[in-house]
């Protein structure tokens, strides 16, 4: 049927041999096109495949595999590393990069074969972009066709303002904002769309405002000065402030740029520029199971029917395989090989063992999954799945008994104090749930970055800074990195910061941090 | 769908930020290096140089919880034995051992940070500041070596130099500006008056065969290519600077000098060559060990083998003088030379050195080095140890030579200062 478009190959092959093209790219992305959108009902945002070096791949490697980016070290450094590692042949590039973005960017190498080329397609062109442009966080929070605009203000604001304030300067500020970037995010409410010419208008509006404006938080060390004598009436006002502040308040940066006394407007800009893109990888670094899974998922999905259409010979779809085993490799606990669960591993066998649940239940996945089980509609269960999860719900609604036992998982328990770690929980049907609940756990950010807010600003006083951290199971913060963190958050708010980490169960306050004011 | 031929777009994208960050960990990187060229031989300076750099200056810290302490519990894959209730010994700390989520943006801190300085980036920060003494200019005026260079075109010259290009654009415009016919034109006249013939027009055949005449007398006129046309490529001789150099090493191996003070040396001349290789295409070192008597030795032996015997010092003078003689003629090799000693000393000996160094080798040498290694306890007591013989004898030399220095070193640690003391740029003096 579709094979009778294809007759540049007498035999029916979309290509033979491993040499590519771009005649053969473009033949193969309509084929897997074909199969993708008419067999599996995925829905992509328009696609455009771009052909790089290995070296083009280190300098997106080194820019978070962001196209544009503004420059500092930290980017250098990176560079630094993954260079060195593949040099030296400790760890292979990656075959592809894909950006969120509309139209979808892929990255594909040049050193690829056309198998491969085709593997890395299907993987990034459509999983991916299927992914990018279905889920819900990604829906909700990013803006596909406004990012590369806004790379672009990002990046020329940065150079622009390192040559009026000095590239030290600048380096300082990002040094300070990257150090709280994962404290730079809205977890809750859905940050408003980006649109570069209103980011270059609000800009400049916002120079124009310090100019003519006090900052309110200079007018109320009056207020304190004026010597309050009844107590309460002082608490009711600080209760006053606090509210005004919009306090707590657990996103860092967008504190520090709308309130932190003593930043020049520029200054504030580039806190706003890193938080920006931190809220743009919020949404990555929730589904990464999940969106790496869907994109493993479709590219085996469409290696076998172009396989099973005749599109495609033995050869390259042996080498597909070859490729696609050791992606989703899964180290036991003991190897020395072993670093985490892998998430391409855990997530293509949750998509299999899904389809599988839909075609081919067995009794038990009918009383877990009475809802999927047998529906016989294995992609649009997937669809659905993919819109609508991220990786901890998805873990907790999907993970079956079948596949805890595939993996043996079991859940071990550290507890301070205790010589040895104690196993709580088996692949058995009194471990199931258990299991299921604590790695959904292990998924959800919220859990596993510390949770920090800013409690209060004591304006009426010396504008001490006090941030709380809220003290999970006991383990408090890294010492030495705290400390760091807490240094450049000095630099920002200028004044005096007080950490306190409180037990989240008793209230009680397990250590504090401090920093000086700088004057 | 787009796909867009990305490959021939500039290379480089972080050449800008890898910079900078070399610039952000510049003292780390020097500190590294100093302990990199700890394990270098002499001659060994190609390539870059791989350093490992702690952390601190570079880290990127970010709030994370701290690794030890808590509660904490992890879901693991590979259950081949384990029942609830088991008990598993703690792997010994700072082993992951594996949550599942554990990303490297985590705050993972490594200890080191290791690259690769390419090897321009790696001299360029280790000389940062040093100039060769402005003597080697004077030097490269005398130099008599010369070097063909393209000088534009000349009129007379071998075929071999023949510029086809400039001869052939000469042609052309003397073609056009005679009006030399072309081959086309005298073929269009030859039909013209086939045609004429061929229509029985006898005036038209006679005026066309008038105008072939003319026109196949002018081309047989106009050369195609005339004498005139023709330019051939021209050489000029430059002189070429003198771009080899030898280097000496001196080294007293009598029994006096530890192996603690030749590793002072040997770090000194690496340091020596490694400059020395940044100036010059091509350096070659001798390396030149004495007691009593002076010989020419290889590397190895010159560093590691033990000799006993007393301390003659102007062997080894002679022994180069030899050498230069023999194998590098000033006129074409700049000569630098770095004699370490223990300052110990025939005493008699002493006035044959100054006479062999200030009157013969200072004036062949661009620069000649002397580095008195000591015992550290020597230097550290609480009154400086008298001067030795050595010191003397090369004080009077130093105050008149401007191409001899001498330094006193006792600490690997001072090795780098003192190089860099010798070579800084001094360019109010020069």
């Amino acid at each position: 049927m579709v094979a009778a478009d294809m007759v540049e190959e007498p035999s029916g092959l979309l290509f033979e041999g491993p040499e590519w093209d771009f005649d053969k790219l473009r033949r193969v992305y309509d084929a897997i096109e074909d199969i993708a959108l008419n067999e599996f009902g995925l829905d992509v945002y328009p696609s455009q495949i771009e052909v790089i070096t290995s070296e083009q791949m280190l300098d997106a490697y080194a820019s978070i595999g962001l196209p544009l980016m503004y420059r500092h070290w930290s980017f250098g450094k990176r560079f630094a590393r993954e260079e060195a590692l593949y040099r030296h042949g400790l760890q292979g590039l990656a075959y592809e990069i894909v950006i969120n973005s509309s139209p979808c960017i892929s990255y594909i190498m040049e050193e690829n074969s056309m198998a491969m080329q085709t593997l890395v397609l299907s993987h990034a062109a459509f999983g991916h972009n299927h992914f990018f442009k279905n889920n819900y966080l990604f829906r909700q929070w990013t803006d596909a066709t406004g990012i590369l605009d806004y790379l672009t203000f990002a990046r020329d604001f940065v150079s622009h303002t390192e040559e009026q304030h000095g590239v030290e300067a600048v380096e300082r500020v990002l040094d300070a904002a990257h150090a709280l970037m994962n404290h730079g995010v809205h977890r809750y409410a859905r940050p408003p769309k980006l649109n570069l010419e209103e980011e270059r208008q609000r800009q400049e509006d916002r120079r124009r405002y310090f100019e003519e404006n006090y900052d309110d938080i200079w007018r109320t060390t009056l207020i304190g000065e004026k010597r309050e004598e009844d107590v309460s009436a002082r608490a009711k006002q600080r209760t006053e402030i606090r509210r005004k502040l919009g306090l707590p308040e657990e996103n860092i940066l967008y504190f520090l740029e709308k309130r932190a006394p003593r930043l020049e407007p520029w200054q504030r800009e580039l806190v706003r520029i890193v938080r920006h893109i931190s809220q743009y990888f919020y949404p990555q670094k929730q589904t990464r199971l999940m969106n790496e899974g869907c994109a493993t998922f479709v590219h085996y999905e469409i290696m076998t029917r172009l396989h099973e259409k005749g599109l495609i010979n033995d050869g390259t779809f042996l080498e597909a395989l070859h490729s696609h085993t050791s992606v989703i490799f899964q180290p036991d606990f003991d190897d020395p090989r072993y670093h985490g669960i892998n998430p391409y591993a855990l997530g293509f066998a949750m998509m299999r063992d899904i389809k599988r649940i839909c075609l081919e239940p067995s009794d038990e996945d009918r009383e877990w999954f009475p809802d999927i089980a047998g529906n016989r509609d294995p992609y649009g269960t997937l669809r659905h799945a993919w819109a609508n999860y991220r990786d901890e719900s998805f873990v907790l609604q999907y993970l079956s008994p079948r596949l805890i036992r595939e993996f043996r998982l079991f859940r071990v328990l550290d507890e301070a104090g205790n010589d040895a770690l104690i196993v709580r929980a088996i692949h058995d049907e009194r471990g199931y749930r258990d299991i299921r609940r604590s790695l959904a756990r292990h998924y959800d950010l919220a859990r596993h970055d510390p949770d920090i807010q800013i409690r209060d600003v004591d304006l009426a006083g010396d504008r001490c800074l006090v941030l709380t951290h809220a003290v999970h199971n006991g383990i408090l913060l890294d010492e030495p990195s705290c400390r760091a963190v807490l240094d450049h958050l000095g630099e920002l708010w200028r004044y005096g910061i007080r950490l306190e980490e409180i037990d989240a169960s008793s209230d009680r306050v397990l250590k504090t941090h401090e920093v000086p004011a700088r004057l | 769908m787009n796909i867009i031929d990305r490959r021939p777009n500039p290379k480089g994208k972080s050449l800008a930020n890898r910079q900078r960050f070399i610039d952000r960990a510049r003292g780390e990187v020097k500190r590294a290096l100093s302990d990199a060229l700890k394990r270098r031989k002499v001659g060994e300076s190609d390539g870059g140089e791989k350093v490992s750099i702690p952390t601190r200056g570079i880290t990127e810290p970010m709030f994370h919880r701290a690794s030890s302490g808590g509660w904490r519990d992890y879901i693991v894959p590979g259950n081949k034995k384990f029942v609830v209730g088991d008990t598993i010994e703690r792997p010994p700390s700072g082993e992951n051992d594996g949550r599942g989520s554990a990303s490297p943006e985590d705050g993972g801190e490594q200890d080191a940070f290791e690259f690769v300085l390419s090897k321009e980036e790696f001299l360029n920060l280790f000389f940062e500041d040093l100039e060769l003494p402005d003597l080697v200019k004077t030097r490269l005026k005398e130099s008599e070596a010369t070097q063909l260079s393209r000088a534009g075109f000349s009129i007379a010259g071998t075929p071999a130099n023949l510029n086809l290009v400039r001869t052939m654009r000469n042609s052309l415009a003397r073609r056009i500006s005679l009006h030399r016919p072309t081959p086309s034109e005298i073929a269009a006249l030859q039909r013209q008056v086939d045609a004429a013939l061929a229509a029985d027009d006898a005036e038209g055949a006679a005026q066309g065969s008038l105008d072939l005449d003319n026109a196949q007398r002018k081309a047989r006129r106009v050369a195609y290519i005339d004498p005139v046309d023709v330019r051939y490529n021209r050489f000029e001789r430059v002189p070429k600077p003198n771009t080899q150099a030898v280097m000496f090493c001196l080294m007293d191996v009598s029994g006096s000098m530890t192996e603690a003070m030749k590793d002072l040396a040997k770090r000194f001349f690496l340091l020596l060559h490694v400059f020395l290789t940044r100036r010059y295409k091509l350096v070659e070192i001798v390396f030149i060990r004495h007691t009593s008597n002076a010989q020419e030795v290889d590397e190895e032996t010159f560093f590691h083998s033990r000799e006993t015997g007393g301390t003659i010092v102007s062997t080894a003078l002679e022994e180069m003088l030899r050498i230069v003689r023999d194998r590098y003629n000033p006129a074409n090799w700049n000569i630098y030379a770095a004699q370490a000693s223990d300052g110990d000393n025939y005493t008699e000996d002493s006035d044959r050195c100054s006479l062999l160094l200030g009157g013969e080798i200072l004036p062949l040498s661009q620069y000649f080095a002397y580095i008195e290694v000591g015992a550290e306890a020597t230097l550290r007591h609480g009154f400086p140890s008298p001067p030795t013989d050595l010191w003397r004898t090369y004080g009077q030399i130093a105050a008149e030579r401007s191409n001899f220095a001498m330094r006193k070193v006792a600490d690997p640690t001072q090795i780098f200062p003192v190089f860099h003391e010798l070579f800084a740029k001094q360019r109010e003096n020069a």
